[in-house]
């Protein structure tokens, strides 16, 4: 018997490893892939949260784990277009670090 | 201690270690790779948890093909290794401290705020048959046939804007 805390315990400690990725990175390939962690983490509370209301009512439930598979699909979605758009901004300035794309600042 | 205690303690040791891995390697590759053993592990959480089609899936899309999309593209522009710039110097320790403070603070109300008799114990066997599967795909198809095919279409327009976006466009000199 694992108490449903210590899943959201570890979900909440990847999230927050995930958004230290995001601070402290420069290259942004690894912002995205910890991007991919937090909805990862996100998707562990989902499913651990599911399964305790599953088991508190008694009876089947499958919310938890639907919503997951929409974000599974829409973290898919947003990966191409995010590696498309780093792939264009690449050939357009044949640098990807983010610190150097700065062409918007005034 | 019961078995399932300590089989969850370890593999939440493993997902931790692999994400700092992936957060700490100097080769974006290394990364990646890191990534890819924390994503199958936390598919076997879900296995845990009772929801093995959500397993197998985080292990074909996202340990399968977005993983092998993302090792495509570092390939491909050669980002292995940036060459650090001028950072700010007190960005890093500033955003260590920060997250230093989420992680305590989360971890800290989740276990303070605990309600006793929330349980998970490990899943029985009938979960990991068919009948598990055919009654989430009824309830995908029934109760929820309006997002799964709101998220057809999200998938659609996404695929014509990663190709739109790396169109060459007609006339423009290849570099």
């Amino acid at each position: 018997m694992i108490p449903v805390n210590y899943y959201v315990a570890l979900s909440a400690v990847l999230f927050s490893i995930g958004a230290l990725g995001v601070l402290i990175r420069r290259n942004p390939l690894i912002i995205f892939m910890s991007i991919e962690l937090m909805l990862n983490a996100a998707n562990l509370a989902f499913v651990a949260f599911g399964r305790s209301f599953e088991i508190q009512s008694g009876q089947p439930f499958f919310g938890g784990q639907i919503f997951v598979f929409f974000v599974i699909a829409v973290a898919a979605a947003e990966v191409a277009v995010g590696l498309a758009l780093i792939v264009e901004i690449f050939k357009t300035k044949k640098n990807i670090n983010i610190d150097e794309l700065n062409s918007l600042k005034g | 201690m019961t078995s399932d205690l300590i089989v969850f303690l370890v593999l939440s040791l493993v997902a931790i270690a692999t994400a700092l891995g992936m957060l700490f390697s100097r080769n974006a590759v290394y990364s990646a790779l890191f990534l890819v053993l924390n994503f199958v592990t936390v598919a076997v959480f879900y296995l845990l948890l009772g929801a093995p089609f959500i397993a197998m899936s985080q292990i074909t899309v996202y340990a399968g093909a977005i993983m092998v999309l993302f090792l495509f593209v570092i390939m491909l522009l050669g980002a292995e290794n940036l060459a650090s710039a001028n950072t700010l110097p007190w960005q890093r320790p500033l955003a260590a401290i920060l997250s230093l403070v989420l992680v305590v603070e989360s971890v800290y109300l989740i276990i303070s705020r605990a309600q006793p008799g929330m349980d998970i114990s490990a899943p029985e066997a009938s979960l990991n048959t068919m009948d598990s599967l055919r009654a989430m795909a009824m309830t995908l198809f029934d109760k929820y046939l309006l997002p799964f095919e709101v998220t057809s279409i999200l998938l659609l327009v996404a695929m014509v804007g990663a190709i739109v976006l790396t169109k060459q466009e007609k006339g423009e000199q290849k570099s």
